[in-house]
């Protein structure tokens, strides 16, 4: 068990220290959501009008309806990128020497996974700070209901990023994830437009969205920010998040995982 | 018994067959050079060692312990030393060895004096503080050499280790390890292209095709001769 924590320790500090590093990746993943919260939800401002529906109780601005999604994107966009430091890691070998460690591969892949989450909700804080310093702020308990909240989609969204990079061969197939997984995932969900209004243009596309874990996560995340509870966004999140650790573990398994990639 | 012993182990990549029946045993504190063209099956063999991957057929046992019934416990005993660099460039010598340590479960004051240690022994306690990237070549092999001494292992597997290194810094490493198995007890697979890199009293096993051609002392191999020319001839390919 002192083991367990040991790696689980060590596996934590050193993604911390890869990310401070990459001082551009933090900056990235900082200015990413606050351009679409200044310009963007501007833009978007007059042209949305937005009722009062649950978690909020009065009427609120574009901005205010945006930054939990935008948190979520935080969060699929660290998944994926700690997806894609896997894939690296497995071409630099560094893989090998982590899954040649003498603890159980499943708790090997758990700490990754829980590495890359403390990064994500460290840069959502980073983002939720810099908003209020912009005048977009919540309930100051939010902040604190939003932590578990923002740990249990971190960890969907990351094992989704684990998964992924089991079937990823090369770093170069990277792309094809950005636009079949991140980008469908991010505009096809309730992140920047709710679900009622989605469905005024199309419904099969509200049934798409409301199917999309992702939507899921970020109302988990909206509704926390105000101290209230979305037990089936929690529910879907938890399940979505089994569904993808269990396909990530299947992934990396030694009878099958990197079996086809020799050398 | 601690060797390292591999029976009739087989492993294909869907229908091609990359290693058939290949059986061997390393006794300990012997230094073992797997030598084989590339295509061999040297690295599938690694990959198998190493549980990166399983296969059902054939048995591998790592200083007692069976590696598909007992997977932790071998990998506890071993230490490796991959082809591909696995060093973390950005961290400092003391913190790549460190997270190591944490891997194998050693932390504290016992991981810090294993590490000491380590370095000790390599020569390299003075760049503890340095980046791994500000090493060169040779003393990047050397700290990964040192790293996979920290849980004190009784089987070590190195897989080309000299690939890309100046003549100095083969031999120096050659050196060292063959004083890990004499000296140590330590039991070693050395794989390699190098034939220079084997001496007389070393166990070499030649893999061509997926199979053992030989397993013999280094001089019964040889008969006096030199040894890159019987490679070639056992195998027809340079080694």
């Amino acid at each position: 068990m002192k083991a367990a924590l040991t790696a689980l320790r060590a596996i934590v500090i050193r993604e911390a220290l890869r990310f401070v590093r990459q001082r551009s990746r933090f900056v990235a993943a900082l200015v990413r959501p606050l351009v679409w919260l200044v310009v963007f939800a501007a833009g978007f401002r007059a042209a949305l009008g937005l009722s009062i529906t649950p978690p909020y109780q009065t009427y609120i601005t574009y901005e205010i309806y945006i930054v939990p999604g935008l948190c979520g994107m935080i969060l699929l966009f660290n998944g994926m990128q700690s997806s894609l430091s896997l894939v690296y890691d497995r071409e630099m070998g560094s893989m090998r020497l982590l899954l040649t460690s003498p603890l159980p591969r499943w708790w090997l892949l758990i700490c990754r996974l829980l590495a890359s989450t403390v990064i994500s909700v460290l840069q959502v804080y980073t983002f939720l700070i810099v908003a209020a310093l912009y005048g977009i702020d919540f309930p100051l308990m939010g902040y604190l209901y939003a932590l578990p909240a923002l740990i249990v989609g971190g960890v969907m969204l990351g094992a989704l990023g684990l998964a992924l990079s089991s079937t990823i061969k090369q770093l170069e197939n990277f792309a094809g994830v950005m636009n079949f997984v991140i980008f469908p995932m991010f505009f096809l969900s309730s992140a920047l437009y709710p679900l009622w209004k989605m469905a005024e243009s199309s419904v099969l596309l509200r049934d798409i969205c409301a199917a999309n874990p992702f939507t899921d996560a970020v109302e988990l995340i909206r509704f926390a920010l105000y101290g209230a509870f979305n037990a089936p966004a929690l529910g879907w999140t938890v399940l979505a998040g089994a569904v993808f650790i269990g396909l990530a573990l299947w992934g990396y398994d030694p009878a099958r995982g990197m079996k086809r990639q020799k050398g | 018994m601690t060797g390292l012993y591999v029976q009739n182990l087989s492993y294909a990549y869907g229908a091609k067959q990359a290693l058939r029946d290949v059986t061997f045993g390393v006794e300990p504190g012997q230094f073992c050079a797997l030598l084989g063209p590339n295509g061999a099956g040297k690295s599938t063999l690694f990959s198998l060692l190493t549980r990166l991957f399983t296969t059902s057929q054939g048995r591998i046992e790592v200083a007692g312990y069976d590696m598909s019934r007992h997977p932790r416990a071998a990998l506890a005993r071993m230490g490796v030393v991959f082809q591909q660099p696995t060093l973390d460039l950005d961290l400092t010598v003391q913190r790549n060895l460190s997270y190591f340590a944490a891997l194998h479960g050693l932390s504290g004051r016992d991981a810090e004096a294993r590490i000491s240690a380590a370095l000790e022994r390599l020569n390299m306690a003075e760049r503890a503080g340095e980046r791994a990237r500000d090493l060169n070549g040779g003393h990047r092999r050397r700290l990964e050499i040192a790293r996979c001494l920290i849980h004190d292992p009784a089987v070590l597997l190195l897989d080309e280790p000299t690939v890309g290194l100046d003549a100095a810094a083969r031999r120096a490493i050659t050196d060292h390890v063959h004083d890990l198995s004499r000296e140590d007890g330590l039991t070693v697979l050395w794989a390699t292209h190098l034939t220079d890199e084997i001496s007389d009293r070393d166990q070499v096993v030649i893999l061509h095709q997926g199979e053992v051609l030989k397993d013999a002392p280094c001089y019964e191999v040889t008969q006096g001769a030199p040894l890159q020319d019987v490679f070639l001839s056992l195998t027809g390919a340079p080694a």
